[in-house]
């Protein structure tokens, strides 16, 4: 064995009583001074239970600061002035006129040659206070030439579409295809399959809508240096780009995110907020806020791309799926990629080949959100899954046990067909129920990495009075960072939570990860865990030199210190061994471990009531059952699946961004016109968690924010199938849609 | 009115905030030079032929009660008192979101009734009470806090504020005995982007039972 390391044999698998004895022993190599990862049979004080969030008091007060609530001496006020159309050649800005407005501090010209999307800057306003900015903002006079513009990606696909990019067409982005079989391959699975399904499903932009909008306070010291308030996912990366940006070491750069009012993925590195704020707070020697207010947030500040699904699936008549293969694109707006949907993803059919790519179009970038290709690939697979069984007169719930491999998803389907009474409740005739209130239940599988990874650390710092402070770069995006880090240092030590203090969020602590791909609790737990441990070893030496016993045996629980005989004394006791200044140690993260699983699965089941009169949808509730290797807080981690089920929800019943096609600007940029789901379309939603000991890392932990997203809207849909007998391809559901389904199945016999 | 009824108080000064909604960026009407010059407050001259009181355009001193503090502060009239909570009062708790009375992060009670404090001007909350989370959360509210955070009914806590202050409304209203049914109409108008509402909903009727004793 290598030098530094390790071999141990755990007992890796599931956790969680009653559900099937799944239980292997696994040889892990791991650095020596690594903790043993948590096996099956782990005695945990705190991980798994139910921990509230450690911030939760001073976010409900009000106390909390985010980044709109940072108040500085001068703070000044700045906005953008955004091109009003998809496409315009920007002919001239004269900021004369507002450069004279009362309490104007200084003015950015931004203009580039051609505007290619709505939004676009064009100029930033600095002023006193915001009534000013205001008024100068109006007094910024643009002459701009309205040229031709596509924003949908269909239109942008004709031969005598507009060109976003002259030099190349709208259709040349390559999204990556999904699934590598060879044409001869896929032909002959076709020619072979008994029960052969096609169809195109459609997919909406769906605009990421975090309450916080993008935005920063900039203030540049006396010593130069610059404080950079943010709203970001990534404050590492935004300390990098700022410090590219300013021109100023990256040690004179400080990035803080104490709070952060979401992001979904739309919030990595600097944005034209901060670049503004940075820029202005150079000219004008204030400090200055910028913010984009909500019209700018849903026109520019990030959004799914849309998808058009061309599938077809075939299998053989007893259900056993052999083929997948289509076309898929989407629109990345004017930006480069993303535009995929990954249709392929859940089951191992033998033949699959989809082809990919993307389309520009004259609008605002794509950005990453929640489980980027995801929700609309499953929407359409999931979708052509249940039409597949229909065709073949099966289960939809026994084709998709028949052909899944998974081995945690595999365990998860009749937990939540149990759950939702899929036996009882499922309309073996679809749409068969009396009267204008249909019911129906549909089921939908996701999937999602990772373990986490990166070479991230910890600090730890422990005072001779018993207090441990946690301090790491890492952000909290609302998923709970915080009280993970806290839960994960306090097993360790024997404590509860609240005893740890973590301060996180500021570019003077050691670099943590993005908060991206559910990343960010695989990457940092296994820090926590190991610093917390490295922090136990050097009071337990302390300890036990005092007593004159060996380290090994101490035991830290409940508060207490005890070793053998007897011996027994607090926490706070034993860190009074401490030398004056206490003691900082620093946990790493290390590579990962060959554990359990490597992904994620979950499942989704929907139970909706349709009113086939008005078209309404009602989901009345959804069964989620979820594993993301070991949960650490069984609170924040419900949390987080029922905000996955809840943005689902959403997308598949009322969000979509309109655009004007003349124009090429938003018409619904309102949280009144561009409807998410309110309270009172709230259902019932029913959280259940397969425990895994999963071994990846010394804490066994996988992200869980994305997976709790992708199997919704397909489940609402198939539910929604089961409830009128006809198929909706097309998100969002709409009443409008849902008649128009039916009034053409009326019409056309066909389902 | 219903607790969830936030159409805002009437307004003394004769103006409605219709007439005032600042335009954001630019308002546009077609290509070449566009200036979107439009005076930054109308003057209200029927109004004022009809001997109605009228305040501006430039700053006025109004007297807020805020929190059970009395502060003298100088505003604009066509100035939400969400712009004024947060800027010159410094109280940050409520939050700006939607800025146009959809979204319920900037809930805050005006003599006990939940508003909107982004669709009531300034000037139209001298002589009556506001109290914002801040003061909410120090006082009577702290049970409703604790709540809120034995069940998790928070994610990223943007919009937090609000639903606390929507919540405390309902259990005004309704007391100990205040139901699922109620705490959701109550909080309709309350939208949460990470979407925390069962939560919302617990922790609502965890507090409500223990206002009982109060």
């Amino acid at each position: 064995m290598a030098e530094g390391k390790t071999e141990d044999k755990v007992k890796l698998g599931i956790v969680t009583p009653g559900v099937g004895d799944v239980v292997r022993e696994v040889t892990i190599q791991r650095e020596d001074d690594d903790p043993v990862t948590w096996g099956v049979d782990a005695k945990l004080a705190v991980v798994g239970k139910e921990t509230p969030r450690v911030d939760g008091r001073v976010k409900a007060s009000g106390a909390a600061r985010f980044t709109a609530d940072i108040r500085r001496p001068g703070l000044a006020f700045a906005r953008i002035v955004r091109c009003p159309f998809g496409h315009a050649k920007v002919k001239a800005v004269r900021l004369d006129r507002a450069k004279a407005m009362p309490g104007v501090l200084g003015v950015l010209d931004l203009k580039r040659g051609r505007a290619t999307y709505a939004g676009a800057p064009l100029a930033a306003v600095c002023a006193e206070t915001e009534t000013q900015l205001d008024d100068a903002m109006r007094a910024v006079e643009v002459d701009l030439e309205p040229l031709p513009c596509v924003v949908d990606a269909t239109d942008a696909l004709r031969e005598d579409a507009p060109r976003v990019d002259p030099k190349r067409a709208n259709a040349d982005l390559p999204a990556g295809g999904r699934g590598a079989a060879p044409p001869e391959a896929v032909a002959k699975a076709l020619a072979a399959a008994e029960v052969k399904v096609s169809a195109t499903y459609r997919t909406q932009i769906q605009t990421h809508s975090a309450f916080e909008p993008h935005g920063s306070v900039a203030e540049f010291g006396a010593d130069g240096g610059l404080t950079l308030w943010t709203s970001t996912q990534g404050v590492e990366s935004v300390q990098r780009d700022a410090a590219q940006q300013t021109g100023l070491p990256v040690g004179s750069v400080r990035v803080i995110t104490e709070f952060m009012g979401g992001g979904f993925g739309a919030k990595f590195g600097t944005t034209e907020c901060d670049r503004a704020a940075m820029n202005l707070a150079q000219l004008t020697k204030r400090p200055v806020w910028c913010m984009n207010d909500r019209r700018e947030e849903h026109l520019v500040g990030g959004n799914r791309p849309d998808s058009v699904q061309a599938l077809t699936l075939g299998g053989t008549k007893d259900g056993t799926l052999t083929v997948i293969t289509g076309e898929v694109y989407g629109t990345p707006g004017n930006g480069t990629g993303g535009a995929g949907a990954a249709n392929t993803r859940a089951y191992d059919i033998p033949a699959q080949s989809v082809a990919q790519f993307g389309v520009s179009t004259f609008t605002a970038v794509g950005r990453a959100f929640r489980a980027p290709g995801h929700p609309q690939g499953f929407f359409a697979l999931e979708g052509m899954v249940d039409e597949f069984a229909h065709a073949a007169g099966l289960d939809p719930l026994d084709v998709r046990r028949r052909n899944d491999k998974h081995p945690i998803r595999r365990l998860e389907w009749p937990l939540g067909a149990k759950r939702i009474g899929w036996a009882a409740h499922r309309r073996k005739v679809p749409g068969s129920d009396p009267g204008p209130v249909k019911r129906g239940v549909g089921c939908a599988a996701g999937v999602w990495g990772n373990a986490g990874g990166g070479g991230w650390r910890i600090d730890l710092v422990l005072g001779r009075d018993g207090s441990v402070v946690v301090r790491s770069g890492v952000q909290d995006i609302g998923t709970g960072t915080k009280t993970l880090l806290a839960v994960l240092v306090a097993e360790e030590l024997g404590l509860r939570p609240e005893a740890v203090r973590v301060e996180i969020g500021d570019s003077r602590f050691p670099p943590g990860p993005g908060s991206g791909g559910s990343t960010t609790a695989p990457s940092m737990g296994p820090v926590a865990r190991d610093a917390g441990a490295k922090a136990r070893a050097a009071v337990g030496a302390l300890v036990a030199k005092e007593w004159g016993v060996e380290a090994g045996p101490l035991t830290f629980a409940a508060g207490q210190v005890k070793g053998p005989g007897g011996k027994a004394t607090t926490f706070a006791k034993a860190c009074s061994l401490l030398a004056p200044e206490g003691a900082t140690v620093t946990g790493r993260r290390r590579p990962n471990y060959a554990g359990f699983h490597g992904t994620v699965g979950g499942v989704q089941f929907a139970q909706v009531a349709v009113d086939v009169e008005t078209g309404v949808i009602r989901v009345e509730k959804v069964v989620a059952v979820h594993d993301a290797g070991r949960i650490v807080d069984a609170l924040t981690a419900r949390s987080q699946v029922n905000g996955g089920v809840i943005q689902g929800i959403s997308y598949a019943l009322y969000e979509e961004r309109l655009l004007d096609r003349t124009s090429g600007d938003m018409v619904n940029p309102t949280l009144d016109t561009y409807r998410i789901l309110g309270m009172a379309d709230c259902p019932e939603i029913d959280v259940v968690f397969l425990d895994v000991a999963n071994g990846m890392n010394n804490a066994g932990i996988m992200g869980l924010g994305e997976p709790a997203t992708v199997p919704t809207a397909a489940a609402v849909a198939n539910a929604v199938f089961n409830a009128i007998g006809v198929r909706l391809r097309e998100l969002p559901m709409t009443p409008a849609r849902v008649l128009g389904a039916l009034a053409a199945a009326r019409k056309g016999g066909a389902k | 009115m219903a607790p969830d009824d936030r159409a805002g108080v009437p307004p003394p000064s004769g103006l409605s905030r219709r007439d005032l909604l600042r335009g954001t960026g630019l308002a546009v009407a077609a290509g070449t030079v566009l200036r979107a010059g439009r005076d930054a407050v109308a003057e209200d001259a029927p109004a004022a032929a009809a001997g109605v009181r009228t305040q501006g355009p430039g700053a006025v001193e109004v007297t807020l009660k805020v929190n059970g503090v009395v502060r003298k502060v100088n505003v604009e009239p066509r100035e939400t008192l969400l712009d004024v909570l947060r800027l010159p009062l410094d109280t940050t708790g409520a939050k700006r979101v939607c800025d146009r009375a959809s979204c319920g992060a900037c809930t805050v009670h005006l003599d006990g009734q939940a508003v909107y404090a982004c669709a009531v001007l300034a000037v139209d909350a001298e002589g009556h009470d506001v109290t914002t989370v801040e003061g909410l959360a120090a006082g009577k509210g702290a049970a409703l806090v604790e709540a809120f955070v034995r069940h998790d009914a928070l994610q990223c806590g943007f919009c937090t504020p609000g639903m606390v202050m929507a919540c405390a409304a309902a259990i005004d209203a309704h007391g100990p005995d205040l139901t699922m049914d109620q705490a959701r109409a109550a909080t309709a108008g309350n939208l949460c982007r990470c979407g925390t509402y069962p939560h919302v909903l617990e922790a609502a009727l965890t507090a409500a039972k223990a206002a009982k004793g109060r």
